[in-house]
C-alpha cells in the first residue's frame, strides 16, 4: 500500500524595514548585542507601541503579489506565553481578523510543471529576541533583544504539498518573491526566512487528512527538506507497524538528521489571544490597495510567463534565469541585441560555468552583456566558430578586451575560405592513405577522423560546416 | 458557565504560578463570581452586532520607517538579575 504525503508551511518573513515593527530602534542584523532596545522592546510599564508605516506597506504589497484578499480592517491582538527572549509575556500578533486571507503561489516543480499552492493567510506581527543556550561556561541561556519587535509576516500555506521537494521548491518561490518586491533580504543565514512545517501521511485514496506533527524553526532549504524525509518516513513505519502517531510539536537535529519531540499534545501552548488594547485597528481603504497592486513590479512567474512568450525559450531555460533577478537583467540586456536563443544558451551555460568557477555572482560578472552579445554577433557572423568562442570568453572574462579585438589580436578568426580549405584536405587525406582506404572500403564512421584532423591542423579555427561539406563533396565526388 | 479548579490549576500553569490548595479553592469562587457579573450582557439581545475591539473608533496611526536613539546597553541591563557580558543571563530553557 502507497502513502501520500500532505505538507503545509508557515513561513515567517523578516520585513526590510529600517526600525522594528513597533517603536523607533534599529531593525538590524549582526550589531552589538542588546544594542538597539528600549523601553517598548523590553516591555517596561508605560511604554507604548506605535506601527511602523512602512512594515504594513510591505505587508500588504507581499500580500497582493500572492492575490490575497485584503481585510479593510484587521485587528492586532496578543499571544500570550512566556519565553525569556520575549520580555513582554506575549507576542502582538494578528489572529481572528488579519490583514490578508486567500492567496495563491504559483510553484514551479522540479518536472516543469506549474503548481498552485494555496496561501491560507498572511498576517503581521513581532519577532522574538535571540536565545543562545549552553555556550558560556554557566550552562545559561543568554539573551540578545535586538531581534526582539522587528517586523514579521507569517504566510501560511494551504496543505497542497505533497513532498518534501515540493515543500522545498514552495520555499525556493517564495523567496524568489519576497525578494524581488523588496519585502525582505531573502538571507537564511541571518534568519530572514524561518518555516515551520506540519505534515501527515495518509494511504493514497484516503479523503481525510491524519494527524499531523509540526517541525518548528527549519531554518535552511536543505534542513526543510531533511527534517520532512525524515519525518514522512517516521510516520509511514510507526503506522506500518501498527502504531499511531500523536500529535506533537517537533524540533530538527541537523547534526543526527532526525526530528525529535518538544512538546506533546499535554504540553501544547494555548496562547488566550486577545485584541491588543495599545494599538488601534488597521484600516486599508481600496483606493490604497490599488496604489499598492499597480505599483507591484512584474512578479517572478509572469517573468517567467513572458520568457517563453517573448524568447521562446525552455521552459527549463526560462526557469534557470528568472531564478535570480540579477541573471534575468543580465540576459535581457544580451537578448536585446541579438539571438535570445543564443543569448540563453551562453548566459546559462559557459557564462554561468565561468562564474561559479571564478566564484563570482551575476552583479561582479566581468563580460559586460554587450559584449557577450557582440561575441555572439560574430558567431552568427561565421568569424569565429562556437568552440573558439568559449576561448574568447575566457579571454573576455580576463579582461583582454572586446571580442572582435581578442580575435584579431589571437589570430581566431575562423577559416571559412574555401581554397584554403581544400588545401588543407587534400593535404589531411595524403598524410591518411590507411585511414582513406578503409574509408573507400566502406568505413563510414572515419569521415569524423578527418574532420577533426582538419581542425586539429587548424587549431580549431576552421569552419567546421565548411570542412564538413568540403569534405564530403571531395570524398563523394 | 463554571470555572472547576482544575481550570484554575491550568491558567496557574500556563502563567508558570504555583499556588496553594487553599488559593486555588478562593481563585475558584473569585473568577466564578466575576464571570456571573459579566454574564449579565448574556441577557442582551446582542445578535448583529459586532464585537467591539477597541474603545475609540481611531484606525491607522502609525510612525514612520526613521530610526530613533535605543537606550544604551548598560540601561537595558539593568533591571536584569543577572547579566553577562552584555547579554541576559536566564537559567538554561531550550525549547
Amino acid at each position: 500500500m502507497s502513502w501520500e504525503t500532505i505538507i503545509g508551511l508557515e513561513i515567517h518573513v523578516q520585513l526590510a524595514t529600517a526600525t522594528k515593527a513597533f517603536c523607533g530602534c534599529a531593525n538590524r542584523y549582526g550589531d552589538e548585542p542588546n544594542t538597539n532596545v528600549c523601553p517598548v522592546c523590553l516591555g517596561l510599564p508605560g511604554a507604548l507601541p506605535v506601527a511602523n508605516r512602512k512594515a504594513v506597506e510591505l505587508g500588504l504589497r507581499l500580500a497582493l503579489a500572492l492575490g490575497c484578499t485584503i481585510h479593510e480592517r484587521s485587528i492586532w491582538a496578543r499571544k500570550n506565553y512566556f519565553y525569556p527572549d520575549l520580555p513582554k509575556g506575549y507576542q502582538i500578533s494578528q489572529f481572528d481578523r488579519p490583514l490578508a486571507t486567500g492567496g495563491v503561489l504559483p510553484v514551479r516543480l522540479k518536472d516543469g510543471t506549474l503548481k498552485n499552492v494555496g496561501i491560507t493567510r498572511l498576517h503581521l506581527e513581532e519577532d522574538a529576541g535571540k536565545s543562545f543556550h549552553g555556550e558560556g561556561d554557566d550552562g545559561a541561556s543568554y539573551i540578545d533583544l535586538n531581534r526582539c519587535g522587528v517586523p514579521l509576516a507569517e504566510i501560511v500555506s494551504e496543505p497542497d504539498l505533497r513532498s518534501p521537494e515540493e515543500a522545498w521548491a514552495y520555499m525556493k518561490a517564495l523567496r524568489r518573491l519576497v525578494v524581488q518586491l523588496g519585502v525582505c533580504d531573502g538571507n537564511l543565514e541571518e534568519g530572514n526566512l524561518r518555516c515551520d512545517a506540519n505534515l501527515s501521511v495518509r494511504k493514497i485514496g484516503e479523503t481525510g487528512f491524519r494527524t499531523r506533527r509540526e517541525i518548528k524553526n527549519l531554518n535552511s532549504f536543505k534542513f526543510l527538506r531533511q527534517a520532512l524525509e525524515y519525518e514522512r518516513d517516521h510516520q509511514i513505519a510507526v503506522y506500518e507497524g501498527g502504531g499511531t502517531i500523536e500529535q506533537a510539536t517537533l524540533l530538527f537535529d541537523s547534526a543526527r538528521g532526525e526530528t525529535f519531540v518538544m512538546r506533546s499534545k499535554e504540553e501544547a501552548h494555548d496562547y488566550r489571544y486577545f485584541p491588543e488594547p495599545d494599538l488601534p485597528p488597521l484600516l486599508v481603504v481600496d483606493a490604497c490597495v490599488a496604489h499598492t497592486r499597480g505599483a507591484l513590479p512584474e512578479l517572478p512567474w509572469q517573468m517567467h510567463a513572458r520568457f517563453v512568450e517573448q524568447y521562446g525559450l525552455s521552459d527549463y531555460d526560462a526557469g534557470v534565469l528568472t531564478d535570480n533577478a540579477a541573471l534575468a537583467a543580465y540576459f535581457e540586456q544580451v537578448a536585446a541585441l541579438g539571438d535570445a536563443k543564443q543569448a540563453a544558451n551562453w548566459v546559462t551555460g559557459d557564462l554561468a560555468a565561468l562564474l561559479k568557477e571564478r566564484a563570482l555572482e551575476i552583479e561582479q560578472c566581468p563580460i559586460a552583456p554587450a559584449s557577450l552579445a557582440e561575441m555572439i554577433k560574430l558567431i552568427e557572423q561565421g568569424t569565429i566558430s562556437g568552440k573558439i568562442a568559449k576561448d574568447v570568453l575566457t579571454a573576455m572574462a580576463n579582461g583582454e578586451g572586446s571580442p572582435a579585438l581578442i580575435v584579431a589580436q589571437k589570430g581566431l578568426r575562423q577559416i571559412s575560405d574555401e581554397g584554403a580549405l581544400a588545401v588543407l584536405i587534400d593535404e589531411t587525406l595524403a598524410e591518411s592513405p590507411e585511414q582513406l582506404a578503409q574509408f573507400r572500403a566502406g568505413k563510414d564512421k572515419l569521415f569524423g577522423y578527418f574532420v577533426g584532423q582538419v581542425m586539429k591542423k587548424t587549431q580549431g579555427q576552421a569552419n567546421p560546416q565548411e570542412v564538413n561539406r568540403l569534405l564530403r563533396e571531395k570524398l563523394n565526388g | 458557565m463554571s470555572v472547576t479548579i482544575e481550570q484554575v490549576e491550568r491558567i496557574a500553569h500556563l502563567a508558570k504560578l504555583t499556588f496553594s490548595q487553599e488559593e486555588k479553592e478562593k481563585f475558584t469562587a473569585q473568577f466564578n463570581q466575576i464571570l456571573e457579573y459579566v454574564e449579565t450582557l448574556n441577557t442582551l439581545d446582542l445578535s448583529g452586532v459586532e464585537p467591539m475591539h477597541h474603545v475609540w473608533e481611531v484606525t491607522n496611526v502609525f510612525r514612520e520607517d526613521v530610526e530613533q536613539p535605543s537606550l544604551s546597553t548598560d540601561e537595558t541591563l539593568a533591571n536584569a538579575p543577572n547579566r553577562k557580558m552584555d547579554y541576559f543571563s536566564v537559567p538554561k530553557v531550550i525549547g
